[in-house]
């Protein structure tokens, strides 16, 4: 009942940081920071005797291009997917291996951190920086506008991002991360339950990657609504950016959710309020509620730019516009409007009375119509098309198959009394990866063999693409099929040891299909790797390699930093594939200069002061936390008397920037 | 992939029909019922998905481009009103269809609806065996208010005996899951959540937490043994006899966490142990959250670690606040109990829990009594 839990020793200096927190005594993470810091201390060689920190400094990290952005969102996102993956590995091993009376190879202190990171890292920091990479490098480019509204904050918000994903990186080497599941559910993650500094690396983390978060679905909302060419009504809008749209209305609406359930947690934890604990008037089941008031709409703010992507990709491959784009269109917003009811299917176990579970149930089922109208319109799109299977098309096929089973075992779940036998089981487990992998995933994968060659002006190794394909498939299948069937069985997620020796077969299978997830990663690896290397051979000189329909393709690869030398005018939906059959000619001449946003080191400087302040709070070392805050504030009013925002690019330059894309379209032979 | 797909489809059910599920072939009649509610919504879900699935395989193979045959291609083919009709209308047959499955099973199968004589086995008049279940770090406790008698890790039930489950937990949340049995549900401190249900078949049965609650979740599984009536009678008579007596001394031993608890049986010396583990007012001067509801007392025995000496009277404002607070919900909104579980039981809540309660006549009676 104590209500600041049990005392921990701190110092001044170093609030609750001792060197004991080092975890010097798991031989895995010291292997594991091995390989970090020798690999760190690689690539800061490489930089310096290139002698590239110039470079990187002034032409990214400080960068406000909504392009550049984006690709290091992207390579964010790549990173932390590394890292998941290394925990889904680490789980499938010990849930084979701990049979028999066996242990396995981890204790319940690191397989519990293992699983809560592989989530929390996986959803806001894979997938997220995923889909926001591709929104941010995308939207600007469908909707000819030369940048985002806000490209400042654009910035700021991506380091905001990494700060909370360094956060969480630094858990691994310095304490503990949560031991909570990846919501973080209380009274387990109270202070009571978790005294130690694991929830506080999750609540820090995640509120400043959600700040970031917030500021880039305020961004891109106010980009897409009032920055789009001259002709592009809403309903000529590409359905990415409206996917777009409505993902960053769910955002804005959500994500403070989320950042206030988290400092009421904050509350509880470190000045001993009581919203959540089990005595003194708090209630438990008011975090869980709310959690999953933003929980639920998160998954939807995942999945709708995902839908977006093969929506494109399906109209491109088939050569055909896309089928029904009206109901496409509302399918959307219908959505993203039920993805607000319906948060409560996530503990239908906790007590609510029939009429609300049934009210939440049905509900949920609702959401499956528009969501079935949407396949209906992919699939009748391919109908009477000329479907090319390039890459990004197979995974469309890839998605529309897996979606549909786990589509299915969604709406099982929706069922109360279903659920009441599959919650918290594997089958669930199952089920989400198999729409967050079959959507989400195989939408980003899509998306990046896409614009992979809008982005760099070369496409991606063919070979390399299609083995990646395969193992990713196949090894989806094979490693959560067993999963469906265990849960079915009643084995339920989490646990760390079995009992039952004829499920070590099912696990067994989990785990070889982990590892043919693995050989997929390898061999996308070995497509960017080959690809960069043959760059010269995969070149694209058209900027439109594809036969693509929507701007970005109107545009040299990569675009120019002004995107459009000369803003586009929209007339129909498929604005580029209306210019193209209305024989469109590319301005040569008369520009003007173009306004433009300056880079600025502003957010990586106050991310950094934020990821500072994260880490004092963690540790309890107050005079940091002071010192952070204090320039925290001070940074951003310094900030805002930095006057030197913007420049002009001379006509001359952007003259030039065409007339070599002239050249360069003369090379290949065409005509734009 | 299709091939391999159907492969590993036909693998699965091959190996589901080898191997015992509890879930699916379920020894108790609630748990029956919910895997029939399973199978009719699997089914009634394949009716479309299975089509929309081969449908993609057909499309996708014969408008691929790589097929010279005569394939119609008709770039301008991007709108049809009455397909687009159809599409949003397919679904939706099916929702309307499975929303009212949905309403209908959720209400009868709902856990705190205590089971009629539909039940298989169970008989109009028959006196539910009452179960208090604790959900501690980390195992789990059992009491049985009618025998006298209390248990760890280790539950019994006679055959088609309606059984009553009362749940709680000591410190985090867990879910109380036998499959065999009944569906899950929530174990939260503080709170009483309920369940129904009953065992038709002898046998031994999995019993486990299946909510993460901390280091020794794992561990958190005790069998569960359908018996006979002389069978249950002599396993009472075992527990009774067992030598051991859980008073709050011996909670208080149990109440240290521990991992992979062997089964442990009790005579029960401390009959109000069970509602004061569920009112969080075990330890002397502790004051119980159903008479802080009642009459507002809260600022007596707060937590003594509590280091703001004006907490005392603040606590004393809270707790007549929510006292007040408790009333208002009694009698102005029907929604907060529809919504959640027992929450800080009140005098008026606790007679509704109560066994001996209003019996429901009819499958929507929870509707008058809400």
């Amino acid at each position: 009942m104590a209500i600041t839990g049990q005392e921990i020793e701190s110092s001044f200096l170093f609030g609750r940081l001792t060197l004991d927190k080092f975890p010097l005594d798991v031989p895995i993470v010291v292997g594991t920071f091995a390989v970090v810091a020798v690999g760190g201390a690689a690539l800061v060689a490489v930089v310096t005797y290139f002698r590239l920190w110039g470079y990187l400094w002034r032409d990214w990290l400080t960068s406000v291009d909504h392009k550049k952005i984006g690709i290091m969102y992207m390579i964010l996102g790549m990173v932390m997917f590394l890292r998941g993956f290394a925990d889904a590995i680490m789980m499938r091993l010990q849930q084979v291996w701990a049979f028999n009376g066996s242990e396995g190879y981890l204790n319940a202190h690191h397989y519990d951190q293992i699983f809560t990171a592989h989530g929390t890292i996986m959803i806001f920091f894979v997938a997220m920086p995923f889909i926001t990479g591709l929104m941010n490098f995308v939207v600007p480019l469908q909707i000819g506008a030369r940048d985002v509204s806000f490209p400042f904050l654009n910035n700021f918000s991506f380091w905001m991002t990494v700060g909370g994903a360094v956060l969480v990186m630094i858990s691994l080497f310095v304490g503990e991360f949560a031991m909570t599941g990846w919501l973080a559910f209380p009274p387990l993650s109270g202070i009571v339950a978790s005294p130690t500094e694991g929830v506080d690396y999750y609540i820090w983390g995640l509120q400043i990657a959600g700040v970031g978060t917030t500021l880039s679905g305020i961004n891109l909302l106010v980009t897409i609504l009032k920055m789009r060419c001259p002709g592009m009504t809403l309903m000529r809008m590409p359905v990415f950016t409206w996917t777009a749209l409505c993902t960053n209305v769910l955002i804005v609406a959500t994500f403070p959710v989320l950042t206030a359930t988290l400092v009421l947690l904050a509350l509880d934890r470190y000045l001993g309020m009581n919203f959540f604990t089990n005595d003194l008037g708090g209630n438990p089941m008011l975090y869980v509620n709310l959690i999953w008031i933003w929980g639920h709409p998160e998954v939807y703010i995942l999945v709708l730019p995902a839908f977006g992507i093969f929506s494109e990709v399906t109209a491109t491959f088939c050569g055909k516009r896309l089928f029904g784009y009206n109901s496409m269109v509302y399918a959307t917003i219908c959505i993203t409007i039920l993805s607000y009811l319906v948060w409560l299917h996530h503990f239908f176990t906790m007590g609510s009375g029939p009429s609300v579970n049934s009210f939440f149930g049905i509900a949920t089922m609702i959401i499956s119509i528009p969501t079935g109208a949407k396949v209906f319109n992919w699939l009748f799109t391919m109908y009477r098309g000329r479907i090319r299977f390039e890459l990004p098309m197979m995974w469309t096929v890839a998605f529309m198959l897996t979606f549909c089973i786990g589509g299915m075992t969604g709406v099982m779940l929706a069922v109360p009394p279903a659920d009441f036998v599959l919650h918290n089981s594997l089958f669930l487990v199952a089920h989400f990866h198999n729409v967050i992998i079959g959507g989400v995933v195989y939408g980003v994968f899509a998306g990046i063999n896409y614009w992979w060659p809008k982005a760099f002006g070369f496409r991606l190794n063919e070979f390399w693409g299609r083995v990646s394909f395969w193992c990713w498939v196949v090894g989806f299948w094979v490693a959560f099929m067993p999963l469906y069937i265990v849960g079915l069985m009643g084995v339920t997620r989490r646990l760390r040891t079995f009992d039952d020796p004829s499920l070590q077969v099912y696990f067994a299978i989990a785990a070889l299909g982990a590892l043919l997830i693995a050989a997929g990663i390898g061999a996308m690896l070995m497509q960017f790797y080959v690809s960069i290397r043959d760059r010269d051979q995969l070149r694209d000189t058209t900027g439109d390699i594809w036969g693509g329909r929507t701007l970005e393709w109107s545009t040299s690869s990569p675009p120019p930093d002004y995107n459009f030398a000369v803003t586009p005018v929209v007339y129909d939906v498929d604005a580029w594939q209306d210019m193209k059959e209305h024989g469109y000619q590319r301005p040569l001449s008369d520009f003007k200069p173009i306004h433009m946003p300056r880079n600025t080191g502003a957010g990586i400087i106050l991310a950094g002061i934020s990821t500072a302040l994260g880490f004092a709070l963690v540790w309890h070392i107050w005079w940091l936390a002071a010192v952070s805050f204090l320039a925290l504030i001070l940074g951003a009013i310094l900030h805002t008397f930095n006057y030197n925002r913007d420049f002009h690019i001379p006509a001359a330059t952007v003259t030039a920037t065409e007339d070599a894309r002239s050249r360069a379209l003369g090379q290949a032979g065409q005509t734009a | 992939m299709i091939r391999s797909r159907s492969l590993i489809a036909a693998i699965a059910l091959a190996t589901l029909a080898g191997c015992s599920s509890e879930v699916l072939a379920p020894s108790g009649d609630v748990a029956a019922k919910l895997r029939d509610v399973l199978g009719i919504t699997t089914a009634l879900i394949l009716v479309i998905v299975l089509p929309v699935m081969v449908a993609i395989v057909a499309i996708a193979i014969r408008y691929r481009k790589s097929d010279q045959s005569e394939a119609k291609y008709d770039p301008h083919f991007h709108h049809s009103t009455s397909l687009e009709l159809l599409i949003w209308a397919a679904p939706l047959v099916i929702i309307i269809w499975l929303g009212a499955l949905t309403w209908v099973s959720t209400h009868k199968l709902d856990p705190y609806r205590p089971l009629d004589e539909e039940t298989r086995g169970v008989e109009a008049d028959a006196e539910p065996l009452v179960v208090e279940v604790v959900a501690m770090d980390w195992k789990w406790l059992f009491f049985y208010p009618q025998y006298g008698i209390a248990t760890v890790n280790e539950l019994a039930a006679p055959l088609d005996r309606p059984i009553a489950f009362k749940l709680t937990s000591t410190e985090v949340m867990n879910a109380f899951y036998v499959p065999t049995l009944a569906g899950m549900i929530y174990t939260m401190p503080g709170m009483e959540t309920k369940l129904h249900a009953v065992i038709n078949e002898p046998g031994e049965f999995k019993g486990m937490s299946s909510h993460y609650s901390g280091a020794g979740f794992s561990g958190m599984k005790f069998p569960f043994y359908g018996l006979e009536q002389e069978g249950f009678d002599a396993w009472v008579a075992k527990v009774r006899d067992s030598g051991q007596t859980l008073d709050r001394e011996r909670y208080r031993e149990l109440l240290k966490p521990s991992e992979n608890e062997p089964a442990a049986y009790f005579a029960l010396g401390d009959e109000a142990l069970y509602h004061d583990i569920l009112n969080r007012c075990v330890e002397p001067g502790q004051t119980c959250m159903d008479a802080m509801m009642t009459d507002g007392a809260g600022a007596h025995g707060m937590d003594p670690g509590m280091d703001n000496g004006e907490g005392g009277p603040d606590m004393g404002e809270g707790g007549a606040d929510m006292g007040e607070g408790g009333a208002a919900g009694e009698t102005g909104s029907h929604e907060g109990h529809d919504a959640m579980p027992t929450a800080m039981p009140s005098d008026e809540d606790s007679a509704r829990a109560k066994p001996s309660g209003p019996a429901l006549t009819n499958q929507y009676a929870f509707l008058s009594q809400n």
